[in-house]
């Protein structure tokens, strides 16, 4: 028998793809069909609510491991990884009990909230005294949830595809949208679903490439159509037989947090399916993604919120029309019909994402400079004659995007990271000078950034960290502020909630400036008079 | 308040007495060298002195030094101070020091383990007032398996990749992991070849000690002869073009590291062993209660947290720095 925990376990023991596509194969065609559509969801960050608080886990876990509290604290904080550190710190069963089975487990995991404290407890202590590593850290990971341990969609879909001979894009398609792992059999999700069930599915996204190469390479011109990068919220907003869904690409739905959207979606006549992006739009302007985040995350969009920031859908591309899915014409065919819909809805929610004509490349990479202007983030490359294809898929569609906006700004705290950052300080806050009431300068949070060095710069800050920290603030230290960073972001707006009263979109770091010191790091005027250059 | 017998200053773990060094730092007059690994045994002193097991490799990194030595147990007197050298464990000749001075006893560790490695000579617990311990590896998430279990998971590996017809390339640290490995692994499954940092080592330990036969990688080795075998090499020779020969070959790690899966990724490596030449958190509490000792000074490593935790147990503990932590956090000697 080859379960779960084996499968984590193999998939662990390499860093080759062919390998974990083995092993994964290994799984979809031995596990019970069961384990498998439970192995589909937690793949596609499906999980099981959480039953525990995670606060308790902890408690028990110190206890079992027989260290204080605080220590089990420092543990997590230095593992990185709450699942991996009770495995970890819980003594090792000496029975060699075999574990349920992963939906056995999680059945059990789900019963767990109709339990108080005292039975909750007890069970936790009884399994994790009876499963070996692998095995408890698999239940933990469960328990916690979150399933990121090296195996994308993309390489679960092509093992799939390779046990069962059914197409990689096809089952993308199927394990689309919401459906319940409790409630749906492989058969159904996989083997022979129904006609029906693809009612509730958008389609999988088809992402572009960063543009990687001169633009002379693309061939001819005239061949590509360009678009406006637009940063919002990519979605498919779906009506079939009379219901709309706004399908986000993270494979949410979030179609009651645009209630303006599914009422400009009663207009669409029924088999239609957009994609497009959600703009912040006010006053027949595009605003900040500043201000599409007061959208996100809420259950009820209030009156006032909707008034004071409206959205709208910026339509790119049709891949339904009529009920008939058109992902396989082409792209200008696709574009043709959707300016149709958009001219006939005539909704101001609705609006057509226009695209450029060019005579030459030249005239291309001047609109690709002027892309700010645009409220854009770059230009939009794509083939005339592309099909709407599943995934990130190089040679059709591109991306490119203008510069980022750079400022160097002092590093002054620092956490370590989690998965393979783990123990090593990662995350790091930038500050940039400001001078106060009294006249004097001092340091301003304005940003944090974990990405962008290498691994051997990484280690030598981490290092730099270790030795100069000032203060602790438990997983967090402040650290004297010696180093200077480069810091770039897509976009910049004023923010009310920011200390430094200025928000950033996506700060990563561009480089460290070795050759600077923190008296050369920018201030935050400097920063803000980027708001509106 | 009297003076401590050791005390830790900028140049190393000092006796003022003695007016002698342990695993000093920076250049001095006289220092005792616990164990032969580049940030222990650090060059530019006058006089060195360590176990005999420990001298041929000093000499062997070191060129020519001024060096003496003492076997185990041996006491020796320097200003009145009594010194002796006690098996550590860690890699062959480690030796803990034992500091003696009108009734008050210090033990410095050095770096240590307790599993009887089968080539270094196995920890003895000493009885002191003042234990100087590392920490590298104090977190309750590090408890080492038996050394029988993980040969015997590496000797699998070694099978495995045999029977794909590739090479199993282990990273080592090439004095004490690598010998460890050598000594211990099945070599009916088929040959051990080496780095020639590793088997530079390894004929100065065979002028001394018996240690199966190894084959150096030269440029005439041919990638079939790799095939099937094991390759022991330094972590820095991972992703260099040192490593064409082996292809296809499948990599893995040996240390106390490979406990957590981060480590592992980020490393990019396929397999990592949790075999270390470091104490673990049940024998490094195991250890401190042997000794007896009530005062505990905790160095390299997670020394803060750990010392807490003394100190909770009631343990007069505090923490010094070395140079040594950072080195051994970030790499691979462990």
């Amino acid at each position: 028998m080859f379960d779960f925990a084996d499968l984590v376990e193999q998939i662990d023991k390499t860093n080759k793809t062919n390998l974990k596509v083995k092993a994964l194969e290994k799984f979809f065609s031995s596990a019970t069909d069961q384990d498998k559509v439970w192995a589909i969801a937690l793949f596609s960050s499906k999980r099981p609510k959480r039953s525990v608080k995670t606060s308790n886990l902890r408690v028990y876990a110190a206890q079992m491991a027989n260290i204080p509290l605080w220590l089990f604290e420092e543990s997590y904080h230095i593992v990185g990884d709450l699942a991996e550190t009770i495995a970890l710190v819980v003594p090792e069963s000496k029975q060699g009990v075999k574990p349920p089975s992963l939906s056995q487990l999680i059945k059990e995991i789900k019963d767990l909230k109709n339990l108080d404290e005292i039975h909750q407890k007890s069970y936790l202590l009884n399994r994790w005294s009876h499963l070996n590593y692998y095995s408890k850290f698999v239940f933990n990971k469960l328990i916690t949830g979150g399933f990121r341990i090296g195996v994308s969609q993309k390489l679960m879909t092509k093992s799939i595809a390779n046990v069962t001979g059914i197409d990689q894009d096809t089952i993308a398609y199927q394990i689309m949208g919401d459906w319940n792992p409790e409630e749906v059999t492989y058969n159904q999700l996989i083997l022979s679903p129904s006609k029906e069930d693809f009612i509730y599915k958008p389609y999988p996204f088809y992402l572009a490439n960063p543009l990687d190469q001169g633009l002379e390479k693309l061939g001819s011109c005239s061949e590509w159509v360009y678009e406006n990068k637009w940063d919002g919220i990519r979605a498919q907003l779906i009506k079939r037989n009379d219901e709309i869904m706004i399908w986000s690409r993270g494979e949410e739905l979030i179609s009651n947090q645009f209630p303006e959207l599914l009422v400009m979606g009663s207009f669409l006549n029924n088999g239609t399916v957009i994609d497009g992006e959600i703009l912040p739009f006010k006053n027949c302007k595009i605003g900040s993604f500043n201000d599409l985040q007061k959208r996100l995350g809420r259950k009820n969009v209030g009156k006032t919120t909707l008034e004071n920031n409206p959205v709208i859908l910026k339509a790119y591309d049709l891949l339904e029309l009529n009920g008939i899915d058109i992902r396989n014409k082409k792209y200008i065919e696709r574009r043709k019909s959707l300016e149709k819909i958009v001219l006939s809805v005539k909704n101001e929610k609705l609006q057509f994402s226009n695209s450029y004509v060019f005579n030459n490349w030249e005239e291309v990479s001047k609109a690709h400079g002027q892309a700010r202007v645009n409220k854009s983030e770059g230009l939009m490359i794509k083939n005339i004659n592309a099909f709407y294809k599943v995934g990130r898929k190089k040679g059709d569609w591109w991306k490119w995007k203008v510069d980022p906006l750079t400022i160097d700004a002092v590093l002054t705290y620092a956490m370590r990271g989690h998965g393979r950052r783990a123990n090593l300080f990662t995350d790091y806050t930038f500050a940039l000078w400001k001078t106060n009431d009294k006249g004097n300068k001092e340091l301003v949070t304005f940003a944090k950034a974990y990405s962008g060095l290498t691994d051997k710069e990484f280690k030598k800050v981490d290092a730099f960290i270790k030795k100069n920290t000032l203060e602790r603030f438990g997983p967090v230290r402040s650290v004297e502020p010696e180093l200077v960073f480069e810091i770039a972001f897509e976009g910049i707006a004023n923010s009310s909630r920011h200390k430094s009263g200025v928000a950033v979109r996506f700060p990563r770091i561009l480089r460290w400036r070795i050759d600077k010191t923190i008296n050369d790091a920018n201030t935050i005027e400097d920063l803000k008079s980027l708001i509106h250059a | 308040m009297k003076k401590p017998l050791l005390e830790f200053n900028q140049n190393g773990i000092y006796c003022p007495i003695a007016k002698v060094y342990m695993d000093a730092w920076r250049p001095v007059d006289k220092v005792i060298i616990s164990h032969a690994h580049a940030d222990h045994s650090k060059y530019g002193h006058q006089n060195y002195l360590t176990h005999p097991n420990s001298i041929p490799i000093v000499k062997h990194r070191l060129g020519n030094v001024n060096i003496e030595s003492k076997g185990w147990g041996e006491k020796f007197t320097i200003n009145g101070v009594q010194f002796s050298l006690h098996p550590a464990g860690h890699v062959i000749g480690s030796s803990q020091v034992r500091v003696e001075y009108k009734g008050d006893v210090w033990v410095y560790s050095g770096d240590y383990k307790r599993e009887n490695d089968g080539i270094s000579t196995p920890f003895e617990p000493i009885k002191c007032n003042t234990f100087i311990t590392e920490c590298t590896f104090g977190l309750p998430a590090f408890n080492w398996k038996k050394q029988e279990v993980v040969i015997n998971e590496i000797n699998d590996f070694w099978e495995e990749c045999k029977s794909n017809n590739q090479t199993a390339v282990i990273f080592a640290y090439s004095l004490g992991k690598a010998q460890r490995l050598i000594a211990n692994l099945n070599l009916e499954i088929g040959k051990i070849y080496t780095h020639g940092a590793v088997e530079n080592l390894n004929e100065v330990i065979r002028t001394y000690k018996n240690l199966p036969k190894t084959y150096r990688i030269t440029k005439e080795t041919k990638k079939e002869d790799l095939i099937g075998n094991l390759v022991i090499a330094p972590p820095s020779t991972h992703g260099s073009s040192w490593m064409k020969k082996m292809v296809p070959y499948v990599t893995s790690s040996t240390s106390g590291w490979m406990t957590f899966r981060g480590a592992r990724r980020r490393r990019a490596i396929d397999r990592g062993f949790v075999l270390s030449d470091h104490v673990d958190w049940k024998d490094l509490i195991q250890t401190i209660k042997d000794t007896e000792a009530k005062n505990i000074v905790c160095t390299h490593g997670y020394k803060d947290i750990f010392s807490k935790y003394l100190k909770e147990k009631g343990y007069n503990s505090f923490i010094e720095n070395t140079p040594f932590e950072e080195q051994e956090i970030l790499e691979n000697n462990v």
